[in-house]
């Protein structure tokens, strides 16, 4: 057999059985894929955990918005409470009503970050002022979310003149300058809300709902752009047409090829939206139209706390660091997102 | 200058002109769905009185009417009175108040950009290295941290605590931390990009070229890296100038700077609408004019940019 294939002309049309045999089992179990199939969302998953700065940052955000919503239900201060006895008092002092009850042998829960100019316990206020910024960013990024997947979606769809008209109003609506009209808007609500006879809207205050109001009006073209973007290129996928071919219904080729490349946008880009907004919001609160007294924002902690810089430089550090570690944790927890579910964009 | 170029340039003018008149129309009409009028705040007046000072501020004529006054006003460079300050029109005192900002502002932009390419190009070409590391956990930190935290901060450390700078502005070496504290933000972002634009352009042919050819790794680097990767960096110019003029809000507060962004603030508290509005009106289209310039000259220094 060996020797009959050496010397076989090349051009001979004679077949070689041994081309013709049956697979072995050896040779079909090679053909069994050895790993199952990974889905885009898992595999995505799959390298943000590997990223280290990422899921560090994921659990300081967890950490950070579990001490937000639960410590408050069993703190033993509340966040308005003031006691004209224990003004500004450094972290773990104890003001000398509260030394003479310890005296008395009664347990007296220690000011972590001391207390503020009114006597009011600074931790319970600097947590709730993170809640704000935590609730902030969150509320916001849903907006631009729902705003912006609906807007782009549509736009990208229809094509043609419609997404002509719709993408001239993104253009002009992204050229305007966002955080000059939250002030306006803010210092126009303001007077509104302080008239206003729902107690939600009062609670929030105007700097919240403009901010919700702004980022339901301007925040979401840049989500809007992107999910167009990608909707139009999906359309035009060879995939996309293949499935068509083989009688993909619509709904299938939705479900399967649009939603899954368009979820990269969206999470990358309403993972970048959060800090902005708790930027903002802390801006806004900073210059006083923020949330309504006494409601506490890490912004107006930090504003308040220039009275007393020189005495008491604590109470500026707290809130300060507050939202830095939020912005910053949330920054690269976006930026891993960015790295895990768009490789194509890491640096 | 093709017809092409000329063609973009008259769109995106057209474009920033239409902003501009956008700003103005939502400035004045949301100032007007305000339910009070600017003097019913102030100290127990007669209703007479209150009715004579809207007829003399024109508050009582219809409100389109109102608003193409207020736009023939505008573009005659009028923004009217100020209610807030008595006796000084709106445009006098913003343009007091600019020459502080942009002296301030200019200032921080210019640091802002010089440093930021210099330490960008230097992470790039240490890729990976200490030096590297360092220059980018500095900058994450620094774009993590808002405009009114570094300013404190900054004037904790260094006028209170050492002691070295002045914490007014208004002091001899008053408006060094006012600079740094706005231009520190943008400086880390103008380092990112530049960082991102470098290794880019590194990596191209025709560095390859210019380096096999054996020229002088300086030369590649000044001659053909540095000049081809700040092309990014002009697109930047336009959200630092809004980043930097509304930053000054913050910091001309904590440093007690008379500018504009302490002026727009104390108009809020004395509820000057007038003052408001045209405080937004000039920053707004200050913004707009810079990101039209800074979308112009991008197309002008590099020609490849496809004009759209």
């Amino acid at each position: 057999m060996a020797e009959q294939k050496k010397f076989k002309n090349p051009l001979s049309l004679q077949l070689d059985p041994a081309l013709f045999e049956t697979a072995g089992e050896d040779e079909k179990a090679q053909q069994v894929t050895m790993r199952e199939s990974v889905s885009f969302m898992r595999d995505a998953m799959r390298r943000l955990r590997r990223n280290h700065i990422a899921m560090i940052s994921l659990v300081v955000i967890v950490l950070i918005a579990l001490i937000a919503f639960i410590v408050p239900t069993f703190y033993p201060y509340t966040y308005t409470k003031q006691d004209v006895t224990a003004q500004n008092l450094a972290p773990f002092q104890y003001s000398q009503k509260e030394q003479a009850k310890i005296a008395r042998g009664q347990n007296v829960f220690p000011h972590i970050m001391g207390t503020d100019a009114l006597g009011r316990d600074y931790a319970i206020r600097v947590i709730y002022g993170t809640r704000i910024s935590l609730l902030v960013g969150i509320f916001s990024a849903l907006i631009v979310i729902i705003i912006g997947i609906i807007y782009g979606s549509i736009s990208g769809y229809f094509g043609g003149k419609v997404d002509m008209i719709m993408m001239r109003i993104v253009d002009i609506i992204y050229s305007l300058p966002d955080v000059l009209i939250v002030i306006l808007l803010s210092v126009a609500i303001k007077d509104w809300v302080s008239t206003s006879k729902s107690a939600l809207i009062s609670r929030l205050g105007s700097g919240m709902v403009s901010i919700f109001i702004v980022f339901g009006l301007l925040y979401w073209v840049s989500m809007a752009r992107q999910v167009r973007g990608q909707i139009l290129s999906i359309k035009e996928q060879e995939y996309v047409l293949a499935s068509r071919a083989i009688g993909a219904s619509p709904a299938r080729i939705i479900r399967k090829h649009m939603i899954p490349n368009c979820v990269s946008v969206i999470i990358i880009i309403a993972a970048m939206q959060i800090p902005s907004a708790i930027f903002t919001e802390s801006f806004l609160s900073f210059l006083g139209l923020g949330v309504s007294i006494p409601m506490p924002s890490l912004g107006s902690l930090a504003s308040d706390a220039r009275t007393g810089l020189r005495s008491y430089p604590y109470q500026l550090i707290f809130p300060a660091l507050s939202i830095f570690l939020i912005v910053l944790s949330f920054n690269l927890l976006g930026n891993g997102l960015r790295d895990a579910f768009d490789p194509k964009l890491r640096s | 200058m093709n017809s092409k170029f000329l063609a973009y340039l008259v769109k995106r003018l057209l474009m920033a002109l239409l902003t501009i008149f956008l700003v103005i129309a939502i400035t004045f009409f949301v100032m007007h769905a305000i339910p009070a009028s600017p003097f019913s705040s102030e100290k127990a007046k007669s209703d007479a009185v209150i009715a004579a000072l809207e007829a003399k501020y024109g508050f009582d004529k219809p409100v389109p009417v109102q608003f193409l006054n207020y736009l023939k006003n505008i573009l005659r460079g009028d923004f009217g009175l100020s209610t807030g300050w008595v006796g000084n029109t709106v445009i006098e005192l913003i343009m007091g108040g600019f020459s502080y900002s942009a002296r301030i502002g200019f200032t921080a932009g210019l640091i802002a950009i010089i440093l930021g390419i210099i330490l960008g190009s230097v992470a790039a070409l240490q890729r990976g290295r200490a030096l590297d590391k360092i220059i980018q956990v500095l900058t994450t930190a620094l774009v993590s941290m808002p405009s009114f935290v570094m300013a404190t901060i900054l004037l904790l450390i260094f006028a209170l605590q050492l002691g070295w700078l002045p914490s007014l502005g208004n002091q001899p070496g008053g408006l060094v931390l006012p600079i740094i504290s706005l231009s520190l933000y943008p400086m880390a972002y103008v380092t990112r990009l530049q960082r991102s634009s470098m290794l880019d352009v590194l990596g191209q042919d025709y560095i390859r070229t210019a380096r096999a050819k054996g020229v002088r790794s300086a030369l590649v680097i000044f001659k053909h890296a540095l000049k081809n990767s700040l092309t990014p960096v002009i697109t930047y110019a336009g959200p630092m100038m809004a980043y930097i003029l509304t930053g000054s809000m913050v910091v001309e507060n904590i440093f007690s700077v008379p500018g504009l962004g302490r002026l727009f603030t104390n108009s809020m508290l004395r509820t000057d609408y007038m003052m408001i509005m045209g405080v937004t009106i000039f920053l707004a289209t200050m913004i707009i004019l810079m990101n039209f310039l800074s979308d112009i000259l991008y197309k002008v220094v590099d020609p490849r940019i496809e004009l759209s």
